[in-house]
């Protein structure tokens, strides 16, 4: 029987080598583009039929424009209008990562802390070139907290500055941790219906695939509030940069 | 902004308009084969719908400090983040460093104390509902943000706005 970590597991798909590097496509790879190529079809299709009374999947895909745009608009202003594109494409990556990593036998790329990671850092590493571009060298007025006696300077300002780089850390762990914690549960809960079964005549094990059923709706919620959390934070983060306060 | 606070609601609440809210949406895709409703009886919905709103928004904002939707494990779960994400970053620099210089345990033991401050710091933010800015103020608070914000006059709104939803999450 596979072991609750295994789900975790990368295998390369199609190993590639290039210059001693291992570049394989593997499984979190292969999800990945999945997960692409499903956002777009879900986007493209619903934006195709344009009709002024819309169908599903054109409400589907409207709702989730608006969702990003008056998260924008009401964390950012209109001065982040134009981080849009990014924004939502954020979104959509790390919603469909979550939501085909419910599929049974799937692989959930955003379980992996190097992913995670990855993305956190584009996210912090933008922001912070953003708000340079913007304000120059008064964008480090950012470190300085105001209000604070002269003396404590040289032991606030390396505070600030851990804390600022302390981000993108609690924003990677934030979505890998919910990801890994909720799969693991849910493969643990599986592995208890075999055996559970197996000794009560098969009555047993209806106790944990009703807890699996359970688990499954709770993970789909925690699947789109991590994707709506990253983003927002992502918000946030840029709101600090443009506006300096 | 009341249209785009409807439009922000209303997507959050997609499931549970997928469900429970049917009727909400009964007149506008599928009422083909039924005639339309009269204005008076889409205005009473509106009404009905609008009251529905405002006693949510009422209720979210009543129980501060803890993010919507999450409970109390997920604020454990944030608050525990953000403690540890800032030590591990402290400890990280200080090894660096040390590893650089091979200037034995001490900016090891310095870093160390840095990033326990900067957890403390961002727990007290977080709690606090000072959001995840850096610096002390409450984002949207003061002046400068806006006027910061260029020719933006709109932003002044959103920075005021987002100040007072972050204190949720």
């Amino acid at each position: 029987m596979a072991g609750p970590i295994e789900q975790f597991e990368i295998h390369p798909i199609v190993p590639i080598e290039i210059g001693g590097m291992d570049l394989s496509f593997t499984n979190s790879a292969l999800w990945m583009v999945l997960a692409t190529g499903a956002a777009t079809v879900f986007l493209t299709v619903g934006a195709r039929r344009r009709a002024l009374v819309p169908g599903r999947m054109q409400l589907m895909a409207e709702m989730a424009y608006e969702f990003i745009a008056n998260m924008i608009r009401d964390n950012v202003g209109d001065a982040g209008r134009r981080y849009f594109p990014y924004i939502f494409t954020l979104f959509m990556f790390i919603l469909f990562g979550n939501l085909l990593g419910l599929i049974p036998g799937s692989f959930t790329y955003t379980s992996h802390i190097i992913v995670t990671g990855a993305l956190a850092v584009t996210v912090i590493v933008a922001v912070t070139v953003i708000g340079i571009v913007k304000h120059g060298a008064h964008f480090f007025s950012l470190f300085v907290p105001s209000g604070v006696p002269l003396l404590m300077m040289p032991l606030m300002i390396p505070i600030e500055i851990i804390s600022y780089l302390s981000r993108p850390v609690s924003l990677s762990i934030r979505l890998f941790a919910n990801m890994m914690a909720g799969h693991t549960m849910i493969k643990v809960f599986a592995g208890f219906v075999v055996p559970l079964g197996a000794v009560t005549l098969g009555l047993g094990g209806l106790a944990p695939i009703a807890m699996n059923v359970a688990l499954t709706g709770f993970e789909l919620l925690v699947a789109f509030l991590q994707a709506y959390v990253f983003t927002v934070l992502t918000c946030l983060y840029l709101n600090d940069a443009l506006h300096l306060h | 902004m009341r249209y785009s606070a409807l439009t922000w609601i209303l997507a959050v609440s997609m499931v549970p308009a997928l469900f429970g809210a049917a009727p909400l949406f009964q007149g506008i895709g599928m009422g083909k084969d039924r005639k339309p409703p009269s204005l008076d009886q889409l205005r009473e919905r509106l009404r009905v719908a609008r009251e529905h709103q405002q006693a949510d928004r009422q209720g979210k904002s009543q129980m501060s400090g803890s993010p919507a939707g999450m409970g109390g494990l997920g604020w454990a779960l944030r608050i525990g983040v953000e403690m540890v994400s800032a030590i591990a970053v402290g400890v990280g620099i200080g090894l660096l460093i040390d590893w650089w210089l091979g200037t034995g345990p001490w900016f090891l033991v310095v870093f160390f104390l840095l990033g326990a401050g900067a957890a403390i710091l961002n727990v007290y933010r977080a709690a606090m509902g000072y959001g995840l800015a850096v610096g002390y103020r409450k984002p949207g608070q003061n002046g400068n943000a806006d006027s910061s914000a260029g020719g933006t006059t709109k932003g002044s709104g959103p920075a005021k706005r987002s100040g007072k939803r972050q204190g949720k999450r």
